[in-house]
């Protein structure tokens, strides 16, 4: 498993450095860092062996992330396990993680380390849990004996992401249902590759130890239930945080759970049937030559108009070597940004069932070195609220407890573009 | 920040006081300080004694700290750290309070110092059967640690028992780290620390509920090791591993896919491997949305899972495109998986997605994207021509990288389909205008060569590349060489004053032995025989084929068990690092198992000398065994499924090493082998026994082989063949097995001098062949290293000497078998950057053994 950890800067300088077995030494680890992260390297495959050592590494904000190894570990979950340290810190740092959060929590961190991982291995890092009992650093001071001790039967127990005696004098569960559209559409307009993948967050106040059941109008669960008119939508994958009984749901496709205490990620989901595409685009690229382009593009939105779309932004890319530009349009702003090597249109709001046109000309300074321009594909973000692109809804959510308080509920959806590409 | 910036000098006896102060909070403050120091590499260890005494505070966080600073010391000042083991053992004794039970002894075991383990023990023995699962949780893990530091210590005792017991511990955390464990130490001492039974899976698969996401992935991989005795088993295991595939976490996900893939083999019931495989199918797809490094991980392990169960994801084709914004390393994943996936049905889609990706900027992908084409084109022969098209298409464009990759995957698709595409070279000679790598150069010339009667100005284009031959590299000028040769026997008005200037540069003024002795072959051919030399020269040429992409199903099992993980990423079996004598004696565990039935008194009395250290290991060359009859391939009686693997070996005598896998559904018996006439008149000196084969069994062999068998006078080509003939309950199979020379060296080759140069000069001089090793394994770097691997393989050394340049010659003699002497002399530089080799021998056996010997100085096993 993982013989040490280290978090390193840009420049490759060692931030953290905990070692959990000798067969890898801090002399061949510095090696790494000098080769690879101050080498800029970043394009290096995420594993990468120097002298038998394997290094397995992944960054964010600037920070690299490693774990060595000598042995045949499985990368999966070192991989796995690096990504939950960066939201391990995010947790205990305040949303943070970058070079000066982690030089001012050394301490903490040091104390993390020692209790998530155990020579290499894995252990316990739900933050909620982990939070009751290591304090370091002065976010709880003096916490009582019992306190810790309790928090540890909750650590090793069978619910160990939710504490004994949570308390609310309002019971209220909000319910988020955030998708992005990932599209891929040819010159031509077809669809080269849809599917929706997204997630429900759950911000969860509830007291004592509630009992959930989730429901949506998943087909498979309710083809089991004859009343229904509504034949619900095709998922072809579902996640469920560690809290889901994946067993029963297995059996007979019934999401129960005892869910953590604030916000979390309930589960994630794919879905490639049956889409409906907020946008369509129609984008004419008019070549004149090595000096000219002509661009037209309409853009219609397809969803209710009662519903509306926000911060509509669409990214036309245009060649490196663009001089003078002419952009029309109606609605929005559009204008040229060559840091971007395009023209970016915003619409604030865009309303359901309306077309927009944008017209523009583009003049190409004649520049020596000639490189093929590599034609990137027309991009657009956007945020839809109140609409699902994969048709999923959700039908209830049961919360039973002993005290049997009522929770209030709350329900959002909203559709955000994933990578929505239309080529050129 | 302050902690790090303090850098005065005298911090350390400013550091000592501060210690030393009674108020709790300002020791607090300097062991920080202390433990900042030390992370940015200070030495900070003479302050060793002042923070064990702050040791005797009750406070769990300052407890914390000081640890970490005795982890990072005891190695280097071993004795300091002893002065901390009774505190250690009077916290491992802790009354009320199990953090710091536990804290004790994991401390206590990441002290790496032989000498701890005394005290260890005793407190590690209580802390497994404490009551709190905190406490027995970490203790799990430590006997492993101990195990790392002293295993002798702990396989004379009774830890591992203990430790095994927490298998049925009721707490998920304790048995997964009790699994944890159990997976270290046997992996640490090369045998399992208990063998996996029914009953134990059953209580492990219980608590895969409970457990931490990492605690399952623990319990998933240890599954992975265990193989279920019937189809039943493994049918209902799967049952209990599927839910998991809706984990959130991907290395759950993956490690559930592991098992699953891996019991599949074992599953009987066509309706049950079905269904498993639509639930498995999604959760596969799924992981290409995680985070990139995971996608890289994952791509690597599909590209497995897709050898193994190459329907398997049948349609998703899709979900392989490239987005945009991949790193290049998950792009260059999913080209591999895109062109294995390729069929008649998704070809026009993978196309134009291909095409799309050959018009980006990043050149390596490009190259790659270009390579994937041409690899379609050879894979599948009903879409040759829309690939060929595609390619058209691309040349146009006139990005010369792409132009010159377009010129390397056409060479290759004119060598699959030969006479169906000539019509385009026009369009792509057209289209070049630089060729600055000798791959495209290469397969330029080689075009012009190959289709000399079709391109009109052939003999234009090759004068001009042959302009500047001597810069050329070798395989440019060897490449230029043949095609010239073609265009003369095509053309022989245009072409004969370009091969009379080449053929003379090429054997007066080059340096290289291979380049010149080209050149004189050519040249005696064409003044002797222009009408043989248009056989050898123009003969039709072997077709080329994708296969090369498929591992051998052993192998591929073994990287299937290990999915996930480095060697699964690298596609290369891990060999776990073992002590010396546990690698033997997991080796002779193993060659026990798998040698069983043919296990004779002398092999018994030959373990007995084990005990002694060295082990023995032959010295002989092993020829690594090959697929010779795949399971795939049918009888005559059009039945398939049953595998064959062999390799002749040299031992005492020759031998015949075969290894036979049952991939039916029903037992084999009744197995007889038989061998075609052949040359040297081999044949099976004994009849070959064999047990009946049960359904997905394997059973190894060795059968002598002798030489006093009928021969065949056709002459023998490279490699060696033996053609054979299987029969057996199942079928009657004929396949054919490569023949390394190395197995026909007898030991009797031995000469003397004077015999050696008497026999040299009977010898007719154009009986002398020669070649030039350059791919010598790194284990050769002496002359001593080089003489022992040919003594031990039945090469002779008669004498050596030095000659002028200062380079070693050396003269060897061998004998086959069947009693033809092969005399060979060896001349290597001092460096043993490459050998020469010139031998003088029957023409028919030069070239096999030359063979022989390149396999022996590039190979160690």
């Amino acid at each position: 498993m993982a013989s040490s950890i280290l978090l390193l800067n840009s420049r490759g300088e060692v931030l953290i450095y905990r070692s959990y077995r000798d067969d890898v030494s801090r002399t061949e680890v510095s090696q790494f860092c000098t080769q690879v992260v101050a080498a800029k390297e970043a394009s290096e495959r995420p594993i990468v062996t120097l002298n038998g050592v394997h290094y397995i590494h992944i960054s964010q904000n600037t920070i690299t992330l490693v774990a060595a190894s000598a042995s045949n570990v499985n990368t999966a979950m070192i991989i796995q396990f690096l990504y939950k340290l960066i939201d391990l810190f995010k947790a205990y740092f305040g949303g943070e993680f970058n070079e000066a959060s982690i030089r001012k929590h050394y301490v903490l961190i040091y104390e993390l380390l020692d209790e998530i991982i155990d020579f290499g291995l894995p252990q316990i890092t739900e933050p909620e849990v982990l939070k009751q009992f290591i304090t370091q650093g002065g976010i709880k001071s003096n916490i009582k004996e019992e306190q810790i001790i309790g928090a540890l039967i909750q650590a090793t127990g069978a619910t160990s992401w939710r504490a004994e005696g949570i308390k609310y004098k309002r019971n209220e569960v909000y319910i988020d249902i955030v998708e992005n559209v990932n599209v891929l559409l040819s010159n031509k307009g077809t669809v080269l590759r849809s599917d929706v993948s997204g997630q429900v967050v759950v911000k969860c106040q509830l007291s004592y130890m509630p009992e959930c059941k989730f429901g949506m109008n998943d087909k498979l669960a309710m083809a089991s239930e004859t009343q229904s008119m509504d034949k619900g939508i095709s998922i072809d994958d579902i996640k469920f945080h560690q809290c889901v009984r994946l067993g029963k749901f297995d059996k007979d496709r019934a999401i129960t759970f005892i869910p953590p205490d604030g916000i979390f990620e309930l589960m994630t989901y794919r879905v490639t049937e049956n889409i409906n595409l907020p946008f369509k685009l129609m984008p004419i690229y008019q070549e004149y030559g090595n000096a000219k382009i002509e661009i037209s593009l309409k853009i219609k939105s397809m969803f209710d108009r009662n519903l509306f779309s926000t911060n509509v932004v669409i990214k036309i890319p245009v060649p490196r070597n663009t001089g003078k530009t002419n952009v029309f349009v109606v609605t929005g702003k559009a204008k040229y940004e060559p840091e971007q090597s395009a023209i970016m249109w915003r619409i604030r709001r865009f309303p359901g069932d309306s077309e927009y046109t944008m017209r523009g000309s583009v003049n190409l300074v004649t520049i020596s070195t000639e490189k093929a321009w590599s034609k990137p594909p027309i991009s657009i973000d956007f945020q839809v609220p109140m609409f699902t692109a994969s048709g999923l809804r959700v039908r209830f959510l049961r919360v039973i407890e002993k005290s049997n308080y009522k929770p209030i509920k709350w329900i959002r959806y909203i559709t955000k573009a994933g990578s929505y590409q239309h080529r050129i | 920040m302050a902690y790090f910036t303090n850098t005065r000098r005298g911090e350390i006896p400013e550091l000592q006081e501060e210690l030393n102060s009674v108020k709790h909070e300002q020791k607090k403050e300097a062991v920080k300080k202390v433990i900042a120091a030390m992370t940015v590499g200070k030495d900070v260890s003479a302050l060793f004694p002042h923070v064990v005494k702050c040791m005797e505070i009750q406070n769990v966080e300052l407890k914390k700290l000081i640890y970490l600073y005795i982890i990072n010391y005891a190695k280097t000042q071993p004795d300091l750290a002893i002065m901390a083991v009774n505190s250690f053992r009077k916290d491992a004794k802790n009354p009320t309070s199990p953090l710091i039970r536990a804290l004790a002894v994991r401390t206590m075991g990441c002290i790496r110092v032989e000498r701890i383990t005394e005290y260890l023990c005793e407190p590690l023995k209580e802390a497994l059967r404490d009551e709190d699962p905190y406490v027995r949780k970490t203790a799990a893990i430590c006997v492993s640690k101990l195990y790392d530091i002293a295993p002798d210590l702990v396989e004379d005792t009774d830890f591992l028992s203990i430790l095994s017991a927490g298998l049925n511990d009721g707490n998920a955390l304790v048995l997964s780290n009790t699994v944890a464990a159990i997976t270290e130490i046997s992996e640490m001492r090369g045998r399992p620390v208990i063998s996996l039974t029914p009953q134990i899976i059953n209580r492990i698969l219980a608590a895969l509920n409970e457990a931490t996401e990492w605690g399952q992935v623990f319990i998933l991989d240890y599954i992975g090791t265990y193989t279920p005795t019937d189809s039943k088993e493994a049918e209902s295991i799967v049952e209990r591993i599927t839910p998991r595939l809706a984990h959130a976490n991907p290395a759950v996900v993956l490690s559930a896919i592991k098992v699953v893939i891996k019991y599949l083999d074992l599953i009987t019931a066509a309706d049950v491997v079905r269904n498993v495989v639509k639930k498995v199918a999604p959760s596969i797809v799924s992981l290409i949305n995680s985070e990139a490094e995971i996608q890289y991980v994952a791509l690597r392990c599909i590209n497995l899972i897709l050898q193994k169960r190459p329907t398997i994801l049948d349609k998703e084709v899709r979900v392989f495109f490239c987005k945009y914004n991949d790193p290049i390393y998950v792009k260059m994943e999913k080209l591999d998986i895109i062109v294995r996936m390729t069929d008649g049905k998704n070809i026009d889609q993978v196309l134009h997605e291909l095409k799309d990706y050959s018009t980006e900027i990043d050149v390596e992908f490009v190259k790659k994207a270009i390579q994937a084409i041409g690899r379609c084109a050879i894979k599948l022969e009903k879409t040759v021509d829309k690939c060929v098209g595609a390619l058209v298409d691309l040349v146009k464009m006139k990005v010369q990288y792409a132009v010159q990759e377009i010129l390397i995957v056409m060479k290759d698709i004119f060598r699959r389909y030969p006479n169906r595409f000539e019509m385009v070279i026009k369009d792509i000679f057209n289209n070049i205008e630089v060729l600055d790598s000798p791959e495209s150069k290469s397969a330029f010339i080689w075009i012009l060569g190959e289709y000399a009667e079709k391109i009109d100005d052939a003999e234009v284009q090759l004068r001009a590349q042959a302009e500047n031959f001597k810069d050329e590299q070798l395989q440019v000028q060897l490449q230029i060489l043949t095609a010239v040769v073609k265009l003369f026997l095509k053309k022989p008005d245009q072409g004969e004053g370009l091969i009379t200037e080449l053929l003379r540069i090429a054997t007066e003024e080059c340096p290289n032995p291979d380049l010149r002795d080209r050149a004189y072959i050519y040249w005696r051919l064409l003044s002797s025989d222009p009408e043989a030399t248009k056989k050898v020269v123009l003969c039709e040429k072997p077709l080329i084929s994708e296969t090369s992409y498929v591992y051998e199903s052993s192998y591929l099992d073994k990287l299937i068990d290990q999915l996930g993980t480095i060697a699964a990423v690298y596609h290369k079996v891990y060999e776990t690092k073992l002590s010396k004598i546990k690698a033997i004696e997991k080796e002779e565990a193993e060659k026990e198992e798998i040698e069983a039935p043919v296990i004779n008194p002398n092999s018994l009395l030959d373990q007995d000398l084990i005990g002694e250290g060295e082990g023995r290991k032959s010295v002989k060359a092993k020829v690594p065994m090959q697929v010779v009859l795949s399971s795939s391939t049918p009888g005559i009686n059009q039945q398939a499924g049953l595998q064959i693997e062999m390799a002749f070996q040299r031992e005492d005598c020759t031998i015949l090493e075969a290894k036979f896998t049952n991939f039916t559904q029903t037992v084999l018996s009744d197995f007889a082998m038989q061998f075609n006439v052949n040359h040297f008149g081999l044949t099976l000196q004994e009849p070959m026994g064999f047990e009946p084969l049960a359904p997905g069994a394997s059973l190894m062999s060795k059968v002598r082989i002798s030489s006093s068998g009928q021969r065949d006078q056709n002459l023998p080509g490279v490699p060696l063949i033996i053609q054979m003939a299987v029969r057996c309950t199942l079928d009657v199979f004929y396949f054919q097995t490569p023949c390394m020379f190395t197995a026909l060296l007898s030991d009797s080759g031995a000469l003397s001098k004077d015999d050696y140069k008497s026999q040299w000069k009977v010898l007719p001089d154009e009986n002398e062949f020669s070649h030039v090793i350059t791919a010598l394994h790194p284990n050769y770097n002496s002359l001593q290293s080089l003489q022992e691997r040919l003594g031990n393989n039945n090469i002779f050394m008669v004498a050596s000497r030095k000659n002028a340049e200062n380079e070693e010659v050396m003269y060897y003699s061998s004998q086959i078998n069947t009693g033809e002497s092969i005399l060979t002399e060896l001349r290597a530089p001092q460096n043993l950057s490459k050998v020469y080799v010139a031998c003088k021998t029957l023409p028919h056996l030069a070239p096999l053994f030359i063979q022989a010997i390149n396999f022996l100085l590039s190979t160690v096993s």
